[in-house]
Protein backbone atom coordinates (compact mmCIF):
# COMPACT_ATOMS: atom_id res chain seq x y z
CA UNK A 1 0.00 0.00 0.00
CA UNK A 2 2.80 2.42 0.90
CA UNK A 3 4.65 1.59 -2.28
CA UNK A 4 1.57 2.26 -4.34
CA UNK A 5 1.30 5.75 -2.91
CA UNK A 6 4.82 6.54 -4.06
CA UNK A 7 4.03 5.94 -7.72
CA UNK A 8 0.59 7.47 -7.73
CA UNK A 9 -0.01 10.66 -9.67
CA UNK A 10 -3.44 11.35 -8.22
CA UNK A 11 -4.06 11.05 -4.51
CA UNK A 12 -7.54 11.58 -3.18
CA UNK A 13 -8.08 11.62 0.57
CA UNK A 14 -11.38 11.77 2.40
CA UNK A 15 -13.21 13.56 -0.38
CA UNK A 16 -16.77 14.66 0.37
CA UNK A 17 -18.95 16.47 -2.13
CA UNK A 18 -22.27 18.17 -1.57
CA UNK A 19 -24.82 19.45 -4.07
CA UNK A 20 -26.36 22.03 -1.78
CA UNK A 21 -27.66 19.95 1.16
CA UNK A 22 -27.40 16.62 -0.61
CA UNK A 23 -24.18 14.71 -0.15
CA UNK A 24 -23.04 12.91 -3.30
CA UNK A 25 -19.59 11.60 -2.34
CA UNK A 26 -18.69 10.15 1.05
CA UNK A 27 -15.07 10.07 2.22
CA UNK A 28 -13.57 8.85 -1.04
CA UNK A 29 -9.93 7.69 -0.84
CA UNK A 30 -8.19 6.75 -4.05
CA UNK A 31 -4.62 6.61 -5.32
CA UNK A 32 -4.31 6.48 -9.09
CA UNK A 33 -1.13 5.17 -10.68
CA UNK A 34 0.81 6.90 -13.37
CA UNK A 35 0.45 5.60 -16.94
CA UNK A 36 -2.24 3.12 -16.14
CA UNK A 37 -5.88 2.96 -17.07
CA UNK A 38 -8.12 3.23 -14.03
CA UNK A 39 -11.79 2.40 -14.53
CA UNK A 40 -14.56 3.73 -12.33
CA UNK A 41 -17.61 1.47 -12.42
CA UNK A 42 -20.92 1.37 -10.62
CA UNK A 43 -24.65 1.80 -11.18
CA UNK A 44 -26.18 5.08 -12.39
CA UNK A 45 -26.11 7.84 -9.82
CA UNK A 46 -23.39 6.21 -7.73
CA UNK A 47 -21.16 9.28 -7.98
CA UNK A 48 -18.54 7.99 -10.39
CA UNK A 49 -18.98 10.83 -12.89
CA UNK A 50 -19.18 13.37 -10.10
CA UNK A 51 -15.95 12.01 -8.72
CA UNK A 52 -14.27 12.18 -12.12
CA UNK A 53 -15.26 15.81 -12.44
CA UNK A 54 -13.65 16.71 -9.15
CA UNK A 55 -10.30 15.79 -10.68
CA UNK A 56 -10.31 18.74 -13.10
CA UNK A 57 -12.66 20.88 -11.04
CA UNK A 58 -15.45 20.77 -13.61
CA UNK A 59 -17.88 20.69 -10.69
CA UNK A 60 -16.89 24.30 -10.04
CA UNK A 61 -19.24 25.22 -12.89
CA UNK A 62 -22.27 24.01 -10.95
CA UNK A 63 -23.80 26.37 -8.42
CA UNK A 64 -23.93 25.20 -4.84
CA UNK A 65 -21.29 22.48 -4.98
CA UNK A 66 -19.20 22.17 -1.83
CA UNK A 67 -16.14 20.00 -1.54
CA UNK A 68 -14.08 18.92 1.47
CA UNK A 69 -10.99 16.74 1.57
CA UNK A 70 -7.85 16.66 -0.50
CA UNK A 71 -7.18 15.97 -4.15
CA UNK A 72 -3.45 15.98 -4.79
CA UNK A 73 -2.37 15.79 -8.40
CA UNK A 74 1.33 15.74 -9.12
CA UNK A 75 2.15 16.94 -5.58
CA UNK A 76 -0.25 19.83 -5.78
CA UNK A 77 -3.44 20.11 -3.79
CA UNK A 78 -5.77 21.28 -6.54
CA UNK A 79 -8.45 22.67 -4.22
CA UNK A 80 -5.89 24.78 -2.35
CA UNK A 81 -4.51 26.35 -5.49
CA UNK A 82 -6.63 28.72 -7.49
CA UNK A 83 -5.06 28.08 -10.84
CA UNK A 84 -7.88 26.11 -12.44
CA UNK A 85 -6.55 26.98 -15.91
CA UNK A 86 -3.19 25.34 -15.24
CA UNK A 87 -4.90 22.31 -13.71
CA UNK A 88 -7.09 21.82 -16.78
CA UNK A 89 -4.15 22.07 -19.15
CA UNK A 90 -2.57 19.20 -17.21
CA UNK A 91 -5.76 17.19 -16.80
CA UNK A 92 -7.66 16.83 -20.07
CA UNK A 93 -11.20 15.55 -20.44
CA UNK A 94 -13.27 13.64 -22.97
CA UNK A 95 -17.01 13.78 -22.51
CA UNK A 96 -19.88 11.33 -22.88
CA UNK A 97 -21.09 12.79 -26.15
CA UNK A 98 -18.66 14.17 -28.69
CA UNK A 99 -18.70 17.93 -28.15
CA UNK A 100 -16.61 19.35 -30.96
CA UNK A 101 -17.10 23.04 -31.64
CA UNK A 102 -18.79 24.18 -34.85
CA UNK A 103 -15.44 24.83 -36.52
CA UNK A 104 -13.13 22.95 -38.83
CA UNK A 105 -11.35 19.81 -37.66
CA UNK A 106 -8.07 21.70 -37.66
CA UNK A 107 -9.44 24.58 -35.61
CA UNK A 108 -10.93 22.19 -33.09
CA UNK A 109 -7.63 20.45 -32.42
CA UNK A 110 -5.67 23.71 -32.51
CA UNK A 111 -8.17 25.41 -30.19
CA UNK A 112 -6.48 24.61 -26.88
CA UNK A 113 -2.90 25.39 -27.97
CA UNK A 114 -4.06 28.62 -29.61
CA UNK A 115 -5.77 29.70 -26.42
CA UNK A 116 -2.47 29.06 -24.66
CA UNK A 117 -0.94 31.64 -26.97
CA UNK A 118 0.69 29.45 -29.62
CA UNK A 119 0.36 31.34 -32.90
CA UNK A 120 3.16 29.92 -35.03
CA UNK A 121 1.56 28.15 -37.96
CA UNK A 122 4.24 25.49 -38.33
CA UNK A 123 4.12 24.69 -34.66
CA UNK A 124 0.33 24.41 -34.76
CA UNK A 125 0.48 22.21 -37.86
CA UNK A 126 2.81 19.83 -36.06
CA UNK A 127 0.65 19.75 -32.92
CA UNK A 128 -2.51 19.09 -34.94
CA UNK A 129 -0.95 16.30 -36.98
CA UNK A 130 0.69 14.64 -33.98
CA UNK A 131 -2.49 14.82 -31.96
CA UNK A 132 -4.65 13.39 -34.73
CA UNK A 133 -2.11 10.62 -35.29
CA UNK A 134 -2.06 9.79 -31.59
CA UNK A 135 -5.84 9.59 -31.66
CA UNK A 136 -5.66 7.21 -34.66
CA UNK A 137 -7.80 9.45 -36.84
CA UNK A 138 -5.18 11.22 -38.97
CA UNK A 139 -5.58 9.00 -42.03
CA UNK A 140 -9.33 9.47 -42.05
CA UNK A 141 -9.30 13.26 -41.83
CA UNK A 142 -5.99 14.44 -43.26
CA UNK A 143 -7.60 15.47 -46.57
CA UNK A 144 -10.45 17.36 -44.94
CA UNK A 145 -8.83 19.20 -42.06
CA UNK A 146 -10.42 22.48 -43.10
CA UNK A 147 -13.98 21.12 -43.30
CA UNK A 148 -16.45 21.24 -40.45
CA UNK A 149 -15.77 18.77 -37.67
CA UNK A 150 -19.51 18.28 -37.28
CA UNK A 151 -19.63 16.47 -40.63
CA UNK A 152 -17.76 13.48 -39.17
CA UNK A 153 -19.44 10.37 -37.80
CA UNK A 154 -19.98 10.10 -34.05
CA UNK A 155 -17.06 7.74 -33.57
CA UNK A 156 -14.74 9.92 -35.63
CA UNK A 157 -15.87 12.99 -33.71
CA UNK A 158 -15.08 11.31 -30.42
CA UNK A 159 -11.55 10.45 -31.62
CA UNK A 160 -11.08 14.08 -32.70
CA UNK A 161 -12.23 15.03 -29.18
CA UNK A 162 -9.47 12.80 -27.84
CA UNK A 163 -7.02 14.46 -30.26
CA UNK A 164 -8.19 17.83 -29.02
CA UNK A 165 -7.43 16.79 -25.45
CA UNK A 166 -4.06 15.32 -26.48
CA UNK A 167 -3.10 18.59 -28.22
CA UNK A 168 -2.77 20.17 -24.79
CA UNK A 169 -0.09 17.59 -23.92
CA UNK A 170 -1.75 16.74 -20.62
CA UNK A 171 -0.41 14.24 -18.10
CA UNK A 172 -3.83 12.85 -17.31
CA UNK A 173 -6.90 12.32 -19.46
CA UNK A 174 -10.31 11.90 -17.87
CA UNK A 175 -12.96 10.09 -19.87
CA UNK A 176 -16.60 10.22 -18.91
CA UNK A 177 -18.27 7.23 -20.58
CA UNK A 178 -16.62 8.12 -23.89
CA UNK A 179 -18.22 5.28 -25.84
CA UNK A 180 -21.75 5.35 -24.46
CA UNK A 181 -23.06 7.22 -27.51
CA UNK A 182 -21.18 5.11 -30.06
CA UNK A 183 -21.78 1.97 -32.10
CA UNK A 184 -19.83 -1.23 -31.29
CA UNK A 185 -17.21 -0.79 -34.05
CA UNK A 186 -16.44 2.80 -33.05
CA UNK A 187 -16.34 1.65 -29.43
CA UNK A 188 -13.78 -0.99 -30.30
CA UNK A 189 -11.59 1.59 -32.03
CA UNK A 190 -11.69 3.90 -29.02
CA UNK A 191 -10.87 1.02 -26.69
CA UNK A 192 -7.84 0.11 -28.80
CA UNK A 193 -6.84 3.74 -28.76
CA UNK A 194 -7.07 3.94 -24.98
CA UNK A 195 -4.90 0.85 -24.61
CA UNK A 196 -2.27 2.43 -26.86
CA UNK A 197 -2.47 5.78 -25.13
CA UNK A 198 -1.59 4.54 -21.68
CA UNK A 199 2.12 4.42 -22.44
CA UNK A 200 2.01 8.22 -22.58
CA UNK A 201 -0.91 9.20 -20.40
CA UNK A 202 -2.60 8.38 -17.16
CA UNK A 203 -6.21 7.62 -18.00
CA UNK A 204 -9.18 7.62 -15.68
CA UNK A 205 -12.32 6.33 -17.35
CA UNK A 206 -15.88 6.14 -16.13
CA UNK A 207 -17.78 3.34 -17.79
CA UNK A 208 -21.17 1.74 -17.56
CA UNK A 209 -19.90 -1.22 -19.41
CA UNK A 210 -18.22 -3.80 -17.21
CA UNK A 211 -16.78 -5.72 -20.12
CA UNK A 212 -15.15 -2.52 -21.23
CA UNK A 213 -13.61 -1.98 -17.81
CA UNK A 214 -12.37 -5.57 -17.82
CA UNK A 215 -10.91 -5.22 -21.31
CA UNK A 216 -9.02 -1.97 -21.02
CA UNK A 217 -8.27 -1.08 -17.41
CA UNK A 218 -5.44 -1.98 -15.06
CA UNK A 219 -7.23 -0.94 -11.89
CA UNK A 220 -10.92 -0.74 -11.17
CA UNK A 221 -12.78 1.16 -8.50
CA UNK A 222 -16.35 0.13 -7.74
CA UNK A 223 -18.58 2.98 -6.61
CA UNK A 224 -21.87 2.55 -4.81
CA UNK A 225 -24.00 5.32 -3.30
CA UNK A 226 -21.16 7.82 -3.34
CA UNK A 227 -18.59 5.55 -1.71
CA UNK A 228 -15.83 3.37 -3.05
CA UNK A 229 -16.72 -0.18 -2.12
CA UNK A 230 -13.63 -1.78 -3.55
CA UNK A 231 -10.53 -0.71 -5.42
CA UNK A 232 -8.03 -3.21 -6.75
CA UNK A 233 -6.36 -4.62 -9.83
CA UNK A 234 -9.02 -5.11 -12.48
CA UNK A 235 -8.32 -8.84 -12.65
CA UNK A 236 -9.00 -9.21 -8.94
CA UNK A 237 -12.17 -7.13 -9.06
CA UNK A 238 -13.63 -9.34 -11.75
CA UNK A 239 -12.30 -12.74 -10.62
CA UNK A 240 -12.03 -12.59 -6.85
CA UNK A 241 -13.86 -9.56 -5.48
CA UNK A 242 -13.51 -9.15 -1.72
CA UNK A 243 -16.83 -7.48 -1.11
CA UNK A 244 -20.16 -9.21 -1.64
CA UNK A 245 -21.65 -6.06 -3.24
CA UNK A 246 -18.82 -5.91 -5.79
CA UNK A 247 -19.40 -9.53 -6.66
CA UNK A 248 -23.13 -8.96 -7.04
CA UNK A 249 -22.51 -6.01 -9.33
CA UNK A 250 -19.83 -7.50 -11.56
CA UNK A 251 -21.79 -10.69 -11.99
CA UNK A 252 -24.77 -8.62 -13.07
CA UNK A 253 -27.05 -9.24 -10.13
CA UNK A 254 -27.91 -5.53 -9.95
CA UNK A 255 -27.04 -2.24 -11.61
CA UNK B 1 -69.04 13.21 -35.89
CA UNK B 2 -65.28 12.92 -35.39
CA UNK B 3 -64.82 13.08 -39.11
CA UNK B 4 -66.92 16.23 -39.20
CA UNK B 5 -64.93 17.89 -36.42
CA UNK B 6 -61.73 17.02 -38.17
CA UNK B 7 -62.92 18.57 -41.41
CA UNK B 8 -64.22 21.65 -39.65
CA UNK B 9 -60.89 22.19 -37.95
CA UNK B 10 -59.07 21.71 -41.21
CA UNK B 11 -61.23 24.35 -42.89
CA UNK B 12 -60.66 26.75 -39.97
CA UNK B 13 -56.90 26.28 -40.10
CA UNK B 14 -56.88 26.74 -43.84
CA UNK B 15 -59.06 29.81 -43.56
CA UNK B 16 -56.82 31.42 -40.94
CA UNK B 17 -53.75 30.82 -43.04
CA UNK B 18 -55.49 32.17 -46.12
CA UNK B 19 -56.74 35.22 -44.25
CA UNK B 20 -53.34 36.23 -42.94
CA UNK B 21 -51.74 35.87 -46.35
CA UNK B 22 -54.65 37.65 -48.02
CA UNK B 23 -54.36 40.65 -45.70
CA UNK B 24 -50.66 40.95 -46.47
CA UNK B 25 -51.24 40.66 -50.20
CA UNK B 26 -54.04 43.20 -50.02
CA UNK B 27 -52.00 45.80 -48.15
CA UNK B 28 -48.95 45.42 -50.33
CA UNK B 29 -51.16 45.34 -53.42
CA UNK B 30 -52.99 48.48 -52.38
CA UNK B 31 -49.77 50.37 -51.68
CA UNK B 32 -48.24 49.29 -54.97
CA UNK B 33 -51.42 50.00 -56.93
CA UNK B 34 -51.66 53.51 -55.52
CA UNK B 35 -48.03 54.44 -55.48
CA UNK B 36 -46.22 52.68 -58.29
CA UNK B 37 -47.15 55.40 -60.77
CA UNK B 38 -44.99 57.93 -58.95
CA UNK B 39 -41.91 55.76 -58.65
CA UNK B 40 -39.12 56.76 -61.00
CA UNK B 41 -35.45 57.54 -60.78
CA UNK B 42 -35.98 61.19 -59.94
CA UNK B 43 -38.49 60.37 -57.21
CA UNK B 44 -36.01 58.19 -55.38
CA UNK B 45 -32.73 59.97 -56.01
CA UNK B 46 -33.92 63.53 -56.55
CA UNK B 47 -33.77 66.27 -53.96
CA UNK B 48 -37.00 67.27 -52.29
CA UNK B 49 -38.86 70.38 -53.30
CA UNK B 50 -41.81 71.75 -51.33
CA UNK B 51 -44.06 72.31 -54.34
CA UNK B 52 -44.94 68.62 -54.38
CA UNK B 53 -42.54 67.55 -57.09
CA UNK B 54 -39.03 66.35 -56.51
CA UNK B 55 -37.73 63.28 -54.79
CA UNK B 56 -37.39 61.71 -51.38
CA UNK B 57 -33.63 61.16 -51.35
CA UNK B 58 -33.17 63.32 -48.19
CA UNK B 59 -35.65 61.12 -46.30
CA UNK B 60 -33.93 57.94 -47.45
CA UNK B 61 -30.59 59.31 -46.30
CA UNK B 62 -32.07 60.39 -42.96
CA UNK B 63 -33.61 56.95 -42.45
CA UNK B 64 -30.30 55.26 -43.16
CA UNK B 65 -28.52 57.64 -40.77
CA UNK B 66 -30.91 56.86 -37.91
CA UNK B 67 -30.63 53.12 -38.52
CA UNK B 68 -26.84 53.18 -38.57
CA UNK B 69 -26.35 55.46 -35.57
CA UNK B 70 -28.91 53.66 -33.42
CA UNK B 71 -27.42 50.26 -34.22
CA UNK B 72 -23.83 51.39 -33.67
CA UNK B 73 -24.80 52.45 -30.16
CA UNK B 74 -27.40 49.83 -29.28
CA UNK B 75 -25.72 46.66 -30.58
CA UNK B 76 -22.56 46.64 -28.43
CA UNK B 77 -24.41 47.82 -25.32
CA UNK B 78 -27.20 45.30 -25.86
CA UNK B 79 -24.86 42.37 -26.45
CA UNK B 80 -22.68 43.22 -23.47
CA UNK B 81 -25.73 43.64 -21.24
CA UNK B 82 -27.10 40.27 -22.36
CA UNK B 83 -23.73 38.60 -21.79
CA UNK B 84 -23.62 40.05 -18.30
CA UNK B 85 -27.15 38.93 -17.48
CA UNK B 86 -26.73 35.45 -18.92
CA UNK B 87 -23.11 34.56 -18.22
CA UNK B 88 -21.77 36.64 -15.36
CA UNK B 89 -24.54 37.94 -13.11
CA UNK B 90 -25.48 35.81 -10.15
CA UNK B 91 -29.03 34.74 -10.95
CA UNK B 92 -31.03 36.42 -8.23
CA UNK B 93 -33.13 39.42 -7.27
CA UNK B 94 -31.12 42.03 -9.16
CA UNK B 95 -31.06 40.07 -12.42
CA UNK B 96 -34.79 39.40 -12.16
CA UNK B 97 -35.33 43.11 -11.67
CA UNK B 98 -33.22 44.02 -14.71
CA UNK B 99 -35.06 41.42 -16.82
CA UNK B 100 -38.40 42.75 -15.65
CA UNK B 101 -37.29 46.29 -16.52
CA UNK B 102 -36.12 45.40 -20.03
CA UNK B 103 -39.30 43.43 -20.62
CA UNK B 104 -41.43 46.34 -19.50
CA UNK B 105 -39.46 48.66 -21.77
CA UNK B 106 -40.55 46.69 -24.83
CA UNK B 107 -44.20 47.23 -23.94
CA UNK B 108 -44.12 51.01 -23.63
CA UNK B 109 -45.74 52.88 -26.54
CA UNK B 110 -43.16 54.67 -28.62
CA UNK B 111 -44.74 58.08 -28.18
CA UNK B 112 -43.66 57.92 -24.52
CA UNK B 113 -40.06 57.35 -25.64
CA UNK B 114 -40.54 60.28 -28.01
CA UNK B 115 -41.64 62.54 -25.17
CA UNK B 116 -38.72 61.43 -23.04
CA UNK B 117 -36.32 62.01 -25.94
CA UNK B 118 -37.77 65.43 -26.60
CA UNK B 119 -37.27 66.43 -22.98
CA UNK B 120 -33.97 64.71 -22.23
CA UNK B 121 -31.94 64.54 -25.45
CA UNK B 122 -33.39 67.54 -27.28
CA UNK B 123 -33.73 69.96 -24.39
CA UNK B 124 -31.67 68.89 -21.41
CA UNK B 125 -28.66 67.64 -23.38
CA UNK B 126 -29.16 70.50 -25.83
CA UNK B 127 -28.90 68.26 -28.89
CA UNK B 128 -31.81 70.09 -30.43
CA UNK B 129 -34.23 68.45 -32.84
CA UNK B 130 -31.68 66.34 -34.61
CA UNK B 131 -30.85 63.00 -36.13
CA UNK B 132 -28.62 62.30 -33.14
CA UNK B 133 -31.40 62.97 -30.62
CA UNK B 134 -33.73 60.70 -32.60
CA UNK B 135 -31.10 57.99 -32.89
CA UNK B 136 -30.43 58.04 -29.15
CA UNK B 137 -34.15 57.75 -28.50
CA UNK B 138 -34.34 54.85 -30.94
CA UNK B 139 -31.38 53.25 -29.19
CA UNK B 140 -33.43 53.07 -26.01
CA UNK B 141 -36.33 51.62 -27.97
CA UNK B 142 -34.36 48.79 -29.57
CA UNK B 143 -32.02 48.04 -26.66
CA UNK B 144 -34.48 45.66 -24.94
CA UNK B 145 -35.04 43.85 -28.24
CA UNK B 146 -31.33 43.25 -28.70
CA UNK B 147 -30.83 42.25 -25.08
CA UNK B 148 -33.70 39.74 -25.16
CA UNK B 149 -32.78 38.09 -28.45
CA UNK B 150 -29.10 37.91 -27.51
CA UNK B 151 -29.99 36.35 -24.16
CA UNK B 152 -32.16 33.76 -25.90
CA UNK B 153 -29.36 33.06 -28.37
CA UNK B 154 -26.82 32.60 -25.57
CA UNK B 155 -29.20 30.21 -23.81
CA UNK B 156 -29.34 27.94 -26.84
CA UNK B 157 -25.57 27.37 -26.89
CA UNK B 158 -25.17 23.79 -25.65
CA UNK B 159 -23.60 23.37 -22.23
CA UNK B 160 -21.26 20.85 -23.79
CA UNK B 161 -19.54 23.62 -25.77
CA UNK B 162 -18.81 25.56 -22.61
CA UNK B 163 -17.58 22.46 -20.80
CA UNK B 164 -15.52 21.37 -23.79
CA UNK B 165 -13.83 24.72 -23.98
CA UNK B 166 -13.25 25.20 -20.27
CA UNK B 167 -11.92 21.65 -19.94
CA UNK B 168 -9.16 22.67 -22.35
CA UNK B 169 -7.84 25.16 -19.86
CA UNK B 170 -9.36 28.28 -21.31
CA UNK B 171 -10.61 31.25 -19.37
CA UNK B 172 -14.25 32.21 -19.23
CA UNK B 173 -13.60 35.20 -21.48
CA UNK B 174 -11.83 33.08 -24.11
CA UNK B 175 -14.71 30.59 -24.07
CA UNK B 176 -17.19 33.40 -24.45
CA UNK B 177 -15.33 35.10 -27.23
CA UNK B 178 -14.26 32.07 -29.25
CA UNK B 179 -17.10 29.59 -28.78
CA UNK B 180 -20.22 31.01 -27.20
CA UNK B 181 -20.61 34.29 -29.08
CA UNK B 182 -19.82 32.81 -32.52
CA UNK B 183 -22.36 30.03 -32.05
CA UNK B 184 -25.04 32.45 -30.94
CA UNK B 185 -24.35 34.85 -33.81
CA UNK B 186 -27.38 33.86 -35.94
CA UNK B 187 -29.69 34.63 -33.02
CA UNK B 188 -27.96 37.92 -32.30
CA UNK B 189 -28.21 38.86 -35.98
CA UNK B 190 -31.93 38.18 -36.02
CA UNK B 191 -32.28 40.54 -33.06
CA UNK B 192 -30.46 43.21 -35.01
CA UNK B 193 -32.74 42.65 -38.02
CA UNK B 194 -35.78 43.03 -35.78
CA UNK B 195 -34.29 46.25 -34.50
CA UNK B 196 -33.77 47.59 -38.00
CA UNK B 197 -37.43 46.95 -38.73
CA UNK B 198 -38.39 48.70 -35.54
CA UNK B 199 -36.22 51.74 -36.34
CA UNK B 200 -37.32 52.07 -39.95
CA UNK B 201 -40.95 51.66 -38.94
CA UNK B 202 -40.86 54.11 -36.05
CA UNK B 203 -42.52 57.47 -36.59
CA UNK B 204 -43.95 59.01 -33.42
CA UNK B 205 -40.70 59.04 -31.46
CA UNK B 206 -38.74 60.39 -34.42
CA UNK B 207 -41.31 63.05 -35.14
CA UNK B 208 -40.79 64.43 -31.64
CA UNK B 209 -37.00 64.26 -31.60
CA UNK B 210 -35.74 64.80 -35.14
CA UNK B 211 -38.41 67.18 -36.30
CA UNK B 212 -39.75 67.40 -39.79
CA UNK B 213 -37.27 69.45 -41.82
CA UNK B 214 -37.61 68.19 -45.38
CA UNK B 215 -34.12 68.79 -46.60
CA UNK B 216 -30.84 66.97 -46.96
CA UNK B 217 -29.34 66.78 -43.44
CA UNK B 218 -26.02 68.66 -43.04
CA UNK B 219 -24.86 66.24 -40.40
CA UNK B 220 -26.15 64.23 -37.49
CA UNK B 221 -26.96 67.38 -35.53
CA UNK B 222 -29.38 68.76 -38.06
CA UNK B 223 -33.10 68.23 -37.96
CA UNK B 224 -34.44 65.97 -40.68
CA UNK B 225 -37.35 63.83 -41.79
CA UNK B 226 -37.37 60.06 -42.11
CA UNK B 227 -39.45 58.12 -44.63
CA UNK B 228 -42.18 57.20 -42.15
CA UNK B 229 -42.50 60.73 -40.86
CA UNK B 230 -42.65 61.92 -44.46
CA UNK B 231 -45.44 59.47 -45.29
CA UNK B 232 -47.35 60.61 -42.23
CA UNK B 233 -46.96 64.33 -42.98
CA UNK B 234 -47.80 63.96 -46.66
CA UNK B 235 -51.05 62.22 -45.80
CA UNK B 236 -51.78 64.63 -43.00
CA UNK B 237 -51.03 67.88 -44.84
CA UNK B 238 -52.10 67.32 -48.41
CA UNK B 239 -54.04 64.10 -48.25
CA UNK B 240 -51.90 62.87 -51.11
CA UNK B 241 -52.41 59.14 -50.68
CA UNK B 242 -50.53 58.32 -53.86
CA UNK B 243 -47.40 60.09 -52.70
CA UNK B 244 -47.64 58.43 -49.28
CA UNK B 245 -48.10 55.06 -50.97
CA UNK B 246 -45.02 55.68 -53.13
CA UNK B 247 -43.02 56.36 -49.95
CA UNK B 248 -44.54 53.16 -48.59
CA UNK B 249 -43.20 51.19 -51.54
CA UNK B 250 -39.71 52.52 -50.90
CA UNK B 251 -40.05 51.55 -47.22
CA UNK B 252 -41.21 48.03 -48.03
CA UNK B 253 -38.42 47.49 -50.53
CA UNK B 254 -35.86 48.93 -48.11
CA UNK B 255 -36.91 46.61 -45.30
CA UNK B 256 -37.03 43.64 -47.65
CA UNK B 257 -33.52 44.44 -48.88
CA UNK B 258 -32.18 44.76 -45.33
CA UNK B 259 -33.81 41.47 -44.27
CA UNK B 260 -32.54 39.61 -47.30
CA UNK B 261 -29.00 40.87 -46.88
CA UNK B 262 -29.08 40.02 -43.17
CA UNK B 263 -30.29 36.50 -43.94
CA UNK B 264 -27.54 36.22 -46.52
CA UNK B 265 -24.91 37.37 -44.03
CA UNK B 266 -26.13 35.00 -41.34
CA UNK B 267 -26.15 32.12 -43.83
CA UNK B 268 -22.61 32.94 -44.85
CA UNK B 269 -21.70 33.07 -41.21
CA UNK B 270 -23.25 29.68 -40.58
CA UNK B 271 -21.35 28.22 -43.47
CA UNK B 272 -18.10 29.56 -42.12
CA UNK B 273 -18.68 27.89 -38.77
CA UNK B 274 -20.62 24.77 -39.67
CA UNK B 275 -19.44 23.54 -43.01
Amino acid sequence: MEQRKEASIINVRDLNLFYGEKQALFGVDLAIQEKEVTALIGPSGCGKSTFLRTLNRMNDLIDGVKITGDVVIDHENIYRSNDVIKLRTKVGMVFQKPNLFPMSIYDNVAYGPRMQGIKNKKELNIIVEDSLRSAAIWDEVKDRLKTSALGLSGGQQQRVCIARAIAMKPDIILMDEPTSALDPISTLKIEELITNMKKDYTIVIVTHNMQQAARISDKTAFFLNGEIVEYDDTDNIFSTPQDQRTEDYVTGRFG
Amino acid sequence: MRQFKDNLLRVLIWLSAFLSVAVLVMIVGFIFYKGIGLINFNFIFGDYSPDGGGGIWPMIVTTIYTVLISLVIATPIGILAAVYLQEYAKQGRLVRLIRFATESLTGIPSIIYGLFGAVFFVTTLKLGMSILAASLTLTIIVLPVIIRTTEEALKTVPRSYREGSLALGTTKLQTLYKVILPSSMPGILSGIILSVGRIVGESAAIFLTAGTVAAMPDGILSSARTLTVHAYLVTQESGDIELAAAVGIVLIVLILAINLSATYISKKFNKATNK
